[in-house]
C-alpha cells in the first residue's frame, strides 16, 4: 500500500503532475475530450467551444491579475483588439488563419504592453480605473475606425481554411480551439515553473524586495501585460472565428467582469483555477436556462424571472466565494484531493 | 582596502534630516554592526547602502566603485544582498520558490525557453534547485521547504529571509535586525547561522541589531548612530567605553537639578 508521496529527483519534484495516476487520468480525459465531437449535438459543442476559448482568456487574465497582481478591467478591449485584428488580417489582407491568430495575439500583446506602462506608477484600484479607461478608448476607436474595423456594422469573418480543408463546422472548430487551449495551458504551467513566472509572482507578493533580489520590475510587469494580452488576443481571434460576425457590441465591459469572475471563482494565481472558473462561468447561464425550461411547466412565470436573475446569481456567487473560499475552486479541489490521497491512512 | 566605504552620507526627507555626515568603512570578511537608539537612522543607512534610498550628499563606494546612484538590482548584481526589518518575503510562494527568486540573476532562461520547459530550462532549474537545497540544509529548514511562507512561524520566516539572501550568492550581506522578536533559543540559532555564514562562506556582514549581548559578542567593529549622526565607532570594547554612547543610551550622568 502506498504510504506517501516520495520523490527521488528534483525533476520529478518539479513535474506538473505529482503521480502517475494523475498522468493516466489526464490521458483518459483528453481521449474522451477529443471524441466529444463525434456524438455531441451541435448546440452542446458550441458551448464546449466557448468554454475552450474562455479557458484561454481566463488564463491570460490570471497571468496578469492572479499571478502578477495587476488588476485589469481592459480584458474585453484586448479581446476585441484580438478579434478585429485577426478579422482585418483575414478579410483585407487575405492571410490564412494560422497566421491571423498568432499575429492577432502579437498585436494585442503590443497594445497590452502599452496600456501596462502606467502600471509602473499606479496600482490596485487606480490601475483598474486606467485599464477601464483603456476599454472605452478601444471601444471608441473600433466604432470610429471604419476602414479597418467596419465600424458599428462590424466585420464578417471568412471561414478559416487549411488548404482546401475548411474549418466550417463546430466539430472542426472544436479541434482548433482545444489544440490551442491545451498548448496555452502547458505554456502557462511551464512558465510558472521557471524564472519568468516566478518573477511575476515575486512582484505580486513584494515588489520592493523583488527589486532588491534583482528582478527588473519594469521589464517583468510589461512582459506580464504582454503575455496576458497575447492569450486574451488569441481568445478574441477564436471568438471571431466562432461568431463569424463581430461588432463592437460583441465585447462589452461585462465580458471583462465575467472573466474577473472566472478567475476569482476558479482561483487567483492558479492555472487549474482558470480552467475551473472558465467552465463554471460559461456553463452558469446554460444551467439556469436548463432549470427554467424544465420548471416552465409547473411555474410558467419563473422563466422570465430566472433569466433575469443570471447577473444576480453571478454576483452572489462571486461574493460567496470571496467569503468562504477566497482561493477559489482550485484550492477546494486541492484540499479534497489531499484528503483522499493517502486514504484511509493519512498519517 | 575596505570592501565598502560610506563617506559623508547625508539624507533628507523633505525638511527632516535622517542622516548627516555619516562615514565608515567595512573591511572584507568582518561582521560590522550598526547600533543606536530608535530613530537614529540605522535602517535609513542600510537603505542607502542597498539602494532603496539615494542620499543627497556623500558617496557609497563598493569594491572601489561608486554605487551611490545605482538602483538596488544593480547592486545585487555586484554582490550585495539584504534582509528587511519587517519580513519582506514573497508570502504566497513556497520556501523553495522564495529561494529560487534569489537565483533570478543567475538564471538565464527566458520567456520561450521557460514556456517550453523541457531542455535547457529544466536543466537550469535543477542546477539552481541543487544550490538552493544546499542553503536549505545549511540553515536547517528542510522540513518546511514546500510550505507557503505566509503560513510559517515568525522565527522560521526570519530564517527563510536569510536563506533567500544567501541564495543570491552575495559577497556583502546586509541584515536589518535579524534577531528582532526572537526568543533566546531562536536568537542563538540565528547567531550561529550568521557566524557560519561569515566564516564558512566568507561573506562580509553589516548588521543592525538591538540585542547588545549579540552585537558585542560577534561583531568585529561597531558604528553607533544617534539622531542621524555617527557618535562613535571602533571595536565593541572601545564603543562600550565611549562616553557619547553611554550618554545616548543611558542619558547624562550628572543631570543638574535632580
Amino acid at each position: 500500500m502506498r504510504c506517501g508521496d516520495f520523490k527521488t529527483s528534483y525533476a520529478a519534484d518539479m513535474s506538473i503532475f505529482e503521480t502517475r495516476t494523475a498522468r493516466i487520468m489526464l490521458a483518459i480525459f483528453l481521449c474522451i475530450l477529443f471524441t466529444l465531437p463525434f456524438y455531441t449535438p451541435g448546440y452542446v459543442l458550441d458551448i464546449i467551444n466557448r468554454i475552450g476559448i474562455a479557458i484561454i482568456g481566463a488564463i491570460g487574465l490570471n497571468i496578469l491579475t492572479g499571478f502578477t497582481g495587476q488588476i485589469s478591467l481592459g480584458n474585453a478591449a484586448f479581446m476585441a483588439i484580438g478579434a478585429f485584428s485577426s478579422g482585418y488580417l483575414g478579410t483585407k489582407l487575405n492571410l490564412p488563419f494560422y497566421l491571423c491568430i498568432p499575429l492577432a495575439g502579437l498585436i494585442t500583446a503590443s497594445f497590452g504592453m502599452f496600456v501596462g506602462i502606467p502600471s509602473l506608477r499606479i496600482k490596485g484600484l487606480y490601475l483598474a480605473m486606467a485599464t477601464l479607461a483603456a476599454h472605452f478608448i478601444v471601444e471608441f476607436i473600433i466604432v470610429k475606425w471604419e476602414s479597418v474595423t467596419g465600424g458599428v456594422a462590424g466585420l464578417t469573418i471568412p471561414t478559416p481554411k487549411l488548404g482546401s480543408f475548411a474549418i466550417d463546422s463546430d466539430a472542426r472548430l472544436f479541434v482548433l480551439i482545444f489544440v490551442i487551449a491545451i498548448l496555452a495551458v502547458l505554456f502557462a504551467k511551464n512558465l510558472f515553473r521557471t524564472k519568468v513566472g516566478k518573477a511575476f509572482v515575486a512582484i505580486r507578493d513584494q515588489a520592493i524586495s523583488a527589486e532588491v533580489m534583482g528582478v527588473n520590475i519594469l521589464k517583468y510587469k510589461l512582459l506580464s501585460f504582454g503575455i496576458s494580452s497575447f492569450y486574451v488576443g488569441v481568445a478574441g481571434a477564436l471568438i471571431a472565428y466562432q461568431a463569424k460576425i463581430i461588432s463592437p457590441e460583441t465585447f462589452p465591459v461585462t465580458v471583462a467582469i465575467d472573466y474577473l469572475g472566472m478567475i476569482i471563482i476558479g482561483g487567483l494565481g492558479s492555472i487549474l483555477g482558470s480552467i475551473y472558473g472558465a467552465v463554471f462561468i460559461t456553463l452558469l447561464p446554460e444551467l439556469l436556462r436548463m432549470i427554467t425550461t424544465s420548471l416552465s411547466g409547473s411555474f410558467p412565470e419563473l422563466v422570465n424571472k430566472l433569466a433575469a436573475m443570471k447577473e444576480l446569481i453571478f454576483g452572489m456567487l462571486v461574493i460567496v466565494f470571496l467569503i468562504f473560499e477566497p482561493n477559489g475552486m482550485a484550492a477546494r479541489w486541492h484540499n479534497i484531493k489531499n484528503y483522499w490521497k493517502l486514504y484511509p491512512f493519512s498519517h | 582596502m575596505a570592501q565598502l566605504s560610506c563617506s559623508d552620507i547625508q539624507l533628507n526627507f523633505g525638511g527632516v534630516r535622517a542622516l548627516s555626515g555619516v562615514s565608515f568603512e567595512v573591511q572584507q570578511g568582518e561582521i560590522f554592526a550598526i547600533i543606536g537608539p530608535n530613530g537614529a537612522g540605522k535602517s535609513s543607512m542600510l537603505n542607502c547602502i542597498s539602494g532603496l534610498y539615494h542620499p543627497q550628499q556623500g558617496k557609497v563606494l563598493y569594491e572601489d566603485q561608486d554605487v551611490t546612484r545605482l538602483p538596488p538590482y544593480e547592486r545585487t548584481k555586484r554582490g550585495m544582498a539584504r534582509s528587511f526589518q519587517n519580513i519582506a518575503l514573497f508570502k504566497g510562494m513556497s520556501v523553495i520558490d522564495n529561494l529560487m527568486i534569489g537565483r533570478h540573476l543567475h538564471q538565464h532562461s527566458g520567456l520561450i525557453t521557460g514556456g517550453l520547459y523541457y531542455g535547457p530550462a529544466q536543466a537550469e532549474e535543477i542546477r539552481h534547485r541543487e544550490y538552493c537545497e544546499e542553503i536549505i540544509e545549511f540553515l536547517e529548514i528542510q522540513s518546511i521547504r514546500k510550505s507557503i511562507v505566509g503560513t510559517l512561524a515568525y522565527g522560521f520566516q526570519k530564517r527563510v529571509e536569510l536563506a533567500r539572501a544567501l541564495a543570491l550568492e552575495p559577497k556583502l550581506l546586509l541584515l536589518d535586525e535579524p534577531m528582532a522578536g526572537m526568543n533566546l533559543e531562536e536568537t542563538e540559532d540565528m547567531v550561529r547561522f550568521i557566524l557560519d555564514t561569515n566564516e564558512a562562506r566568507g561573506i562580509t556582514i553589516i548588521m543592525i541589531e538591538h540585542d547588545m549581548g549579540v552585537v558585542m559578542d560577534i561583531s568585529n567593529s561597531v558604528c553607533v548612530l544617534d539622531f542621524g549622526k555617527k557618535i562613535a565607532g571602533g571595536t565593541p570594547e572601545q564603543v562600550q567605553q565611549d562616553p557619547n554612547v553611554i550618554k545616548a543610551y543611558l542619558g547624562d550622568e550628572d543631570l543638574e537639578g535632580l
